[in-house]
């Protein structure tokens, strides 16, 4: 293999490749070759997109189609509720859902009679949509970090190069000076995505004048907010980005080393980065003396082992280094003292992918995307109880209501917002109020939330705010490392507290001694994940107050979620009598005889709801619990979650 | 430097692992040794390939749990002796992470994915259905070794929510009368292969 030494060589396999990728940017340039794109992401894969392929190959195989079509893997599309998704060129018709029987088809009909196979493509209300650019999801999206996912096949090299990549390494450790570049990454006004949102250009600035070596350049790829995977995302679809803005990064602060962490849980993207960095090395774009000049510049990957406070930067540094990741006090900055007592630089892994495309196109373009404070797009990945799960990417200052409602479709089975949850165990829940709020870094701040690294829950009326904070605490209360007591301590606190309440156990003194908790906890704690735990609690006491007032004084769950505060009742005039439930039942809760309705025991029933799943008339319901104030009462007089159990704390 | 000594002296200390002994450790039927062994000198070359590194005791661990199924504190001991690292901080990492585990699993790993997109569409009511149906609590195994219970933090399959793993195969969309149907598939799956014995 010729270790590539300058732009010619880069240019010759551009000019290679280029014709592939032209055809797939909506190019019709008389290749006389179809394509086949199919998402090979976790989720699509998940749901048997592997298996569409191999299937989607054997076809070819006996139509004796394979010098005429080919058949590639891509990274993800973004469109992860219809997928697996398979995108034929020329032509750009999209289709979803594929499955393994489809194959066929699509070959028969599509590639050898030139007929689009109508039932797999996508209906926007009930309008069929032919191709990408008709489909509502992609139409409000700006596609700058996520642009070669899902056009380039992430496991090979000259893909990426064909568009343009390392075509900016090779110019800048060729004919730039660091100082030049750190400056175009400070104008360009770029910040973490990581979620705290500092500006890289100034952390580059710190590292690079730290007069120390070896020093050393870091990718935060430890994703551990549950419902986001838009750093997964980004590794699977597009690794190659990753390592030229590590490699330039290295130029910058004068680093031979770089480090990839990332969970071990993410088997796919793992395998993409190990053969990108193979790639890489065997074209000499890592390694040493790049483009054969003094610069020398490697990545290894070190395995993130399930714990979310390694997401903190410290805590990130003591798990690259092969121990518990503990965090420790700053300062020191990473930056100063980082991996081995070295100037580190960390950065997560959005904040790298945007590297190279702000200095291939210039920082004057990029910072002309966002608002006044923060620049560029951001990625989300959108979930929950809402239309269209998946990847988007969207310019910073976009509205919740476009996120929500136009791109993601509303939320199903015409059911009513409640809020969107931002930031993963971090953030904050955001109500309806806020829709119209352009959200950047500081607008998420001043309403309680934060932009995290872009989870981004979609929660209805069916979801109780109660359960959800105590959902939040629980993780964090699991994942606490245990360092320092406020987190340690105060998480485990406000966590029982949150359990009494959605127990129907709750007083009312306690939102005050949540408020006061949550407070102390924030103010006190080590790192990031202690002061930042109690935001889920402090926000839906601020917005949703009338919930836990509820389950505290009228003992129900408004939303029908906290089983303790909840009744199963049989439907008189719907009841067949015909029994089902009632052997359905394991407590034996429910009684009754043949022509006679049947009654649920609320003292026996374990709220299980098998009987309601059973029950062929429908007539099985669950609503808030009755005869509140007796059981109110009841609980205090045997001192059930009364004053004994708090005395306890 | 001083490290690198002492990682020398202890491996020609014990060149055959299967005669590595520590105190209190239980007597060993032959055969037992020999696939001890095997298993030890597996082992020794991914510490062998990583020891060359700092910092890569992770890895380490994650090999050996992938060999051994889970970190039994002999194993962990012979890490601890093998990489020159005081077997307390061996401890330390293996218990610090949730992804190492010091009990034996069963055939089956059941994983419920726990991440906010799975809870808010269910996943807790699909646990409470395995626990039933198992009559383990999350984290146990069976009697029989056969299924381990398991919560798991998001796998970013939020698309398809809410999913269950079993051993890396994703089922999405699950429903507990699924559940139910996809703990006897595996059930009889086994059935099946005992009976082609």
């Amino acid at each position: 293999m010729v270790k590539i030494k300058n732009t010619e060589s880069l240019r010759t396999i551009k000019n290679k490749f280029f014709p592939l990728i032209k055809q797939r940017l909506g190019h019709r340039n008389g290749l006389g070759i179809t394509q086949v794109l199919v998402c090979s992401g976790t989720a699509c894969s998940s749901a048997d997109s592997q298996d569409f392929r191999l299937e989607l190959e054997r076809e070819l195989d006996r139509h004796n189609l394979r010098d005429n079509v080919r058949v590639i893997k891509t990274g993800c599309f973004g469109f992860c509720q219809h997928g697996p998704i398979a995108m034929v060129h020329p032509g750009e018709v999209f289709y979803c859902r594929v499955e393994p029987d489809d194959a066929k088809e699509l070959v028969e009909t599509h590639l050898v009679s030139g007929r689009i196979v109508d039932r797999l493509l996508y209906q926007n209300n009930g309008q069929k949509a032919n191709n990408i650019e008709d489909i509502n999801f992609f139409k409000a999206q700006k596609r700058i970090v996520l642009r070669n996912c899902g056009v380039i096949n992430p496991e090979e090299i000259g893909e990426y190069i064909a568009l343009d990549g390392y075509f900016t390494l090779a110019d800048i450790v060729l004919n730039k000076k660091p100082s030049e570049i750190i400056d175009r990454i400070k104008k360009s006004g770029l910040r973490g995505r990581g979620g705290a949102g500092f500006p890289t250009g100034r952390k580059w600035e710190m590292t690079a004048a730290q007069d120390a070596s070896p020093k050393y350049v870091l990718c935060n790829a430890d994703e551990g907010d549950p419902g986001a995977f838009m750093d997964r995302s980004i590794l699977e679809g597009d690794p190659h980005s990753i390592l030229e803005a590590m490699a330039v990064a290295g130029y910058c602060i004068g680093a031979a080393q770089g480090y990839i962490y990332i969970r071990a849980e993410y088997p796919i993207a793992v395998e993409r980065l190990e053969i990108a960095i193979d790639q890489a090395r065997k074209y000499g774009l890592l390694g040493k003396n790049l483009f054969g000049t003094s610069f020398n510049f490697d990545i290894g990957l070190r395995f993130g082992a399930g714990a979310f406070v390694c997401g903190e930067e410290t805590a990130l540094l003591q798990s690259v280094m092969g121990q518990r990741g503990e965090p420790s006090p700053r300062p020191p900055y990473p930056a100063q003292e980082g991996l081995w007592g070295k100037p580190t630089l960390i950065s997560n892994v959005e904040t790298y992918a945007n590297i190279p495309v702000i200095l291939r196109e210039g920082w004057e373009w990029y910072s002309g995307h966002g608002t006044a404070t923060s620049k560029g797009s951001k990625v989300f990945s959108l979930a929950g109880k809402i239309n269209n799960t998946g990847l988007i990417e969207v310019p910073i200052g976009t509205t919740l209501r476009t996120i929500v409602f136009d791109i993601g479709g509303g939320i199903p089975g015409g059911k009513k917002f409640k809020a969107v949850q931002t930031g993963g165990p971090s953030g904050g829940c955001i109500p309806d109020k806020y829709l119209d709020l352009p959200i950047d870094y500081e607008s998420l701040k001043e309403i309680g939330s934060m932009m995290g690294s872009g989870g981004m829950i979609v929660m209805d009326e069916e979801n109780c705010m109660v359960d959800i904070a105590r959902f939040y605490v629980e993780f964090t209360q699991d994942e606490s490392c245990g360092r320092c007591t406020p987190c340690r301590v105060g998480t485990k606190r406000l966590l029982e507290i949150l359990k009494r309440i959605t127990e129907g156990k709750g007083e009312i003194e306690d939102l005050e001694l949540l408020e006061e908790l949550a407070f102390d906890i924030r103010d006190a704690s080590l790192c990031g994940l202690g002061q930042t735990a109690p935001n889920p609690v402090i926000s839906t006491l601020r917005y949703f107050k009338e919930e836990y007032i509820a389950h505290i004084k009228d003992k129900t769950c408004p939303a029908g979620v906290c089983k303790a505060l909840l009744d199963y009742t049989i439907d008189e005039a719907k009841c067949a009598a015909c029994g089902l439930c009632a052997k359905v039942c394991a407590a034996g809760a429910i009684t009754g005889a043949r022509g006679k309705p049947y009654r649920i025991d609320p003292d026996k029933c374990l709220k299980c709801a098998a009987c309601e799943a059973k029950c062929p008339k429908d007539a099985i319901t669950k609503g808030a619990r009755r005869e509140v104030v007796n059981i109110a009462e009841n609980c205090i007089l045997t001192g059930t979650g009364g004053q004994e159990e708090r005395a306890a704390l | 430097m001083a490290q690198e000594t002492h990682l020398n002296k202890k491996a020609s200390e014990s060149e055959i692992p299967a005669s590595f002994v520590y105190e209190g450790m239980p007597e060993e039927k032959a055969d037992e040794k020999k696939i001890r062994g095997n298993k030890f000198s597996e082992l020794d070359q991914y510490i062998n390939l990583y020891t060359k590194e700092p910092g890569q005791l992770i890895i380490i661990l994650q090999k050996a749990q992938d060999i051994f199924g889970y970190l039994p504190e002999k194993v962990q001991a012979y890490i601890a002796e093998k990489t020159g690292t005081p077997v307390s901080e061996v401890n330390g990492v293996v218990t610090f992470y949730s992804l190492f585990s010091t009990e034996p699993r069963g055939k089956y790993t059941l994983d419920i994915c726990m991440g906010t997109a799975c809870y808010i569409k269910g996943a807790q009511e699909l646990m409470n259905t395995l626990k039933d149906q198992l009559q383990i609590d999350a984290g146990e195994t069976t009697p029989d070794n056969f299924f381990t219970v398991k919560s798991t933090r998001c796998i970013g399959a939020c698309g398809l929510a809410p999913v269950l793993v079993v051993n890396g195969k994703v089922h999405r969309n699950a429903n507990s009368g699924q559940i139910t149907k996809i703990i006897k598939q595996y059930r009889k799956g086994e059935d099946g292969e005992n009976k082609k014995h």
